[in-house]
């Protein structure tokens, strides 16, 4: 069986390797499996989407690799390996020495991620010397500086001395992903960093991020949940449904040879910028299951039209295209069969119940 | 709350066939204080400034813009929840502009709101039949017919009927959107105010709400405003688009033509900078990315508020804001250098006479 992760044995090589990867949590009203078998591997200049809507459990894995759903109430398994360490069951102290120069993180929102009591450029300085003691402060506030300038922050010598609420949405952002590079990370990971900026900003925030690849060649994972977004800057894509990996492609795959129903159910809601207005958008019906209760075998069998028996057992995540061994997928239909049930008019989408009846 | 039960229904414009709401040189400007002891008013916010638009009965009408362009101040003052600094606001030919609360009443029946966030716009501590009942009240449906109404209302929005004895906190935030339109129905109004009602959701239940909307517009022959940032679906839903900037209109068009032949800069900037969901498009597109960010709108810049910001910008646009010139198809642009359009279409193109008060007589050229 081929069903742990993509590339099966070549694992020596890669930057960061997620395997089987599960989390939980107990809760009063019992165990969220939020995260459920999750694996996938990034090398250094590649930038891997992780795509899924609310309570997939892509910010949770995302997370979970900088150790920061450690708790009382929470329980792992599997592994993460980076750097010769494995994330999972890493010491506080060794994930420490990870956090900044090893992997560095980008979060949704920049106003609740920045101490409101303190300059930038202090908090930008905090962060540099506290991964390396040898730097003076007056060093670290000219590299603080050269951050700012980097990510686009005009007249960075002067706004070191601003307050986060002087900044625009935008500005902050920016000074989130300047921190995040202070100590040169070798990973980045982003948690939907453009979902609360404008459409014009986002543009110039990603094109921050992609400077910064080829500057740097640091590896980027990109949680997000809008598919624009993947299709502009994204090398594969992870598409997460309820805890586990439906999906697992190159972007080209995703988006033009999509295995998995959900995927397809994914790339039909978009209401496209670039497209007629159509009847009606082929939604997917009902929503996500509980993952305190989730559906037995495939979870999302019951919001599936072309759900048949077999789905009540959980398919592996396997590559089942014979031209496309690192595309993967967690369905039992037939590949044939998936090429004609995906297409709804003269788009990819979901199929409604009624149509797949008759 | 006291709401009286209004008896007579608002008779004006009953025959006539006029614009359902019609917007004139509307202003809405926000002092802004400052001072320890006595506060002093230093200056304005301009959130709305100078905006004429009219909406058709059956139509749907998008406002986009970026954050602080004043898309949610344009729909908030139009039901009056902020005070209009100048300008009329105008329901089937009745100005509302100035009507207190009790002449409100039988309008606000008529034009409902729905908002953003579907958590904060439910009361926590009633019960879906409850937050239902009170705009049945204001409606005067007996009280032995509630039961059956917020059933009807419930299978209109796609939710059961036992979801009635639930508290919102109980819904994911799609159902709550539903409530939110529920609410909005329960007084059969004509016209819904949305401003960004699919926002907060998840793609997939985007999808869902946008069908519903789409669906309850049908059936009961509704007229939308529908204000989002989300370009995508705005041109979804729209039968014409306004595109606004810091308070002021930069154009109004047909949707589809918004997105094949945008006339001003702002609005080729604006879907330059959208991302498509398709990586082979993505990777052919050329796209005009602008700089920067939007200016203060307490000193916003002189001539053209976008000049800053433009790729076309001469030295007219800082001396002269542009007149709102209107080219075929009731396409209109403030922009002293309009694209996308021909020589000839330039010439024959007329002031129209939503043009802001403050603006300049110079013609545009290509």
């Amino acid at each position: 069986m081929s069903a742990d992760g993509p590339g099966g044995a070549s694992t020596d090589g890669r930057l960061l390797e997620v395997q089987d990867l599960r989390v939980s949590f107990r809760t009063e009203d019992g165990v969220v499996q939020a995260v459920d078998g999750v694996s996938f591997g990034i090398d250094s200049g590649e930038v891997l989407a992780v795509v899924g809507e609310s309570g997939s459990g892509k910010s949770v894995t995302a997370m979970t690799l900088m150790g920061l759903t450690r708790g009382p109430n929470a329980q792992f398994e599997g592994h993460a390996m980076f750097d010769g360490r494995d994330l999972i069951t890493a010491s506080e102290d060794d994930l420490r020495k990870v956090r900044g120069a090893g992997i560095a993180m980008v979060f949704q929102d920049p106003m609740s991620s920045l101490d409101p009591v303190y300059r930038v450029g202090d908090q930008i300085v905090e962060q540099i010397r506290v991964h390396d003691k040898s730097i003076s402060k007056a060093q670290a506030l000219d590299r603080a500086a050269e951050l700012m300038e980097k990510v686009g922050i005009p007249r960075a010598g002067d706004r070191l001395r601003s307050y986060p609420h002087e900044f625009s949405g935008g500005m902050r952002q920016r000074v989130m992903i300047a921190m995040a590079l202070s100590n040169s990370p070798k990973l980045l990971l982003a948690d939907e960093p453009t979902t609360a900026l404008d459409v014009t900003i986002q543009a110039q925030i990603l094109d921050e991020l992609r400077t910064l690849r080829e500057d740097t060649g640091a590896a980027v994972i990109l949680v997000t949940h809008d598919l624009g977004v993947v299709a502009d800057i994204a090398d594969r894509i992870v598409v997460m449904y309820a805890g586990r990996v439906v999906e697992h492609g190159t972007l080209d795959e995703i988006f033009y040879d999509p295995q998995h129903p959900y995927t397809w159910g994914l790339l039909g809601s978009i209401a496209r910028v670039d497209r007629d207005r159509s009847q009606r958008l082929p939604a997917i019906p009902g929503m996500p299951p509980s993952l305190l209760r989730p559906p037995k075998g495939c979870h999302f069998r019951p919001r599936c039209p072309h759900a048949f028996d077999r789905c009540t057992e959980v398919p592996d995540l396997t590559a089942r295209l014979p031209d496309a061994p690192a595309h993967l997928d967690r369905c039992w239909l037939e590949p044939e069969q998936k090429r004609k049930l995906r297409q709804v008019g003269d788009q990819i989408g979901l199929a409604s119940r009624e149509t797949v009846i008759s | 709350m006291s709401v009286e039960v209004e008896p007579q229904t608002n008779g004006a414009g009953a025959g006539d066939r006029g614009p359902l709401l019609d917007v004139e040189h509307l202003r809405v400007l926000f002092p802004v204080k400052s001072g320890a002891v006595v506060a002093r008013t230093v200056g304005h916010v301009h959130a709305v400034d100078d905006v004429t638009f009219a909406l058709q009965e059956g139509e749907t009408l998008g406002i986009v813009g970026e954050s602080g362009c004043g898309k949610t101040t344009l729909i908030r003052t139009l039901v009056r929840l902020i005070d209009a600094t100048d300008g009329a606001i105008r329901f089937r030919g009745t100005d509302i502009t100035h009507a207190d609360r009790k002449q409100l009443a039988p309008i606000r029946r008529e034009m409902q709101m729905v908002f953003q966030d579907p958590q904060a716009s439910l009361n926590p501590r009633k019960r879906i039949n409850q937050i239902l009942a009170t705009p049945l009240k204001i409606r005067g449906v007996s009280k032995d017919k509630f039961e059956a109404e917020t059933r009807g209302l419930l299978d209109k929005v796609g939710l059961q009927p036992e979801h009635l004895n639930r508290y919102p906190h109980e819904f994911s935030g799609g159902q709550r959107q539903r409530i939110g339109i529920a609410r909005a129905l329960a007084v059969e109004p004509k016209l819904i105010l949305l401003d960004e009602p699919v926002s907060a959701l998840d793609v997939s239940i985007q999808a869902q709400v946008i069908n519903l909307l789409e669906e309850i517009q049908d059936d009961l022959h509704l007229s939308y405003v529908f204000v989002a940032h989300d370009l995508g679906v705005v041109r979804h839903v729209s039968d014409r688009i306004i595109v606004m900037y810091l308070g002021k209109l930069m154009e109004i068009s047909p949707a589809e033509e918004l997105y094949t032949k945008p006339i001003h800069p702002y609005t080729s900037a604006l879907l330059g900078a959208i991302p498509i969901p398709d990586p082979n498009e993505n990777r052919s597109r050329v796209r005009t990315t602008i700089t920067g960010e939007p200016p203060n709108p307490i000193n916003p810049p002189a001539g053209c508020r976008f000049h800053t910001r433009c790729p076309r910008a001469t030295e007219i646009c800082s001396a002269v804001e542009p007149q709102l010139t209107e080219y075929a198809n009731g396409h209109v642009a403030a922009c002293h250098h309009p694209q996308n359009v021909t020589a000839s279409e330039v010439v024959s193109a007329t002031r129209s006479d939503a043009s802001p008060h403050s603006a300049g007589d110079e013609r545009p050229s290509t």
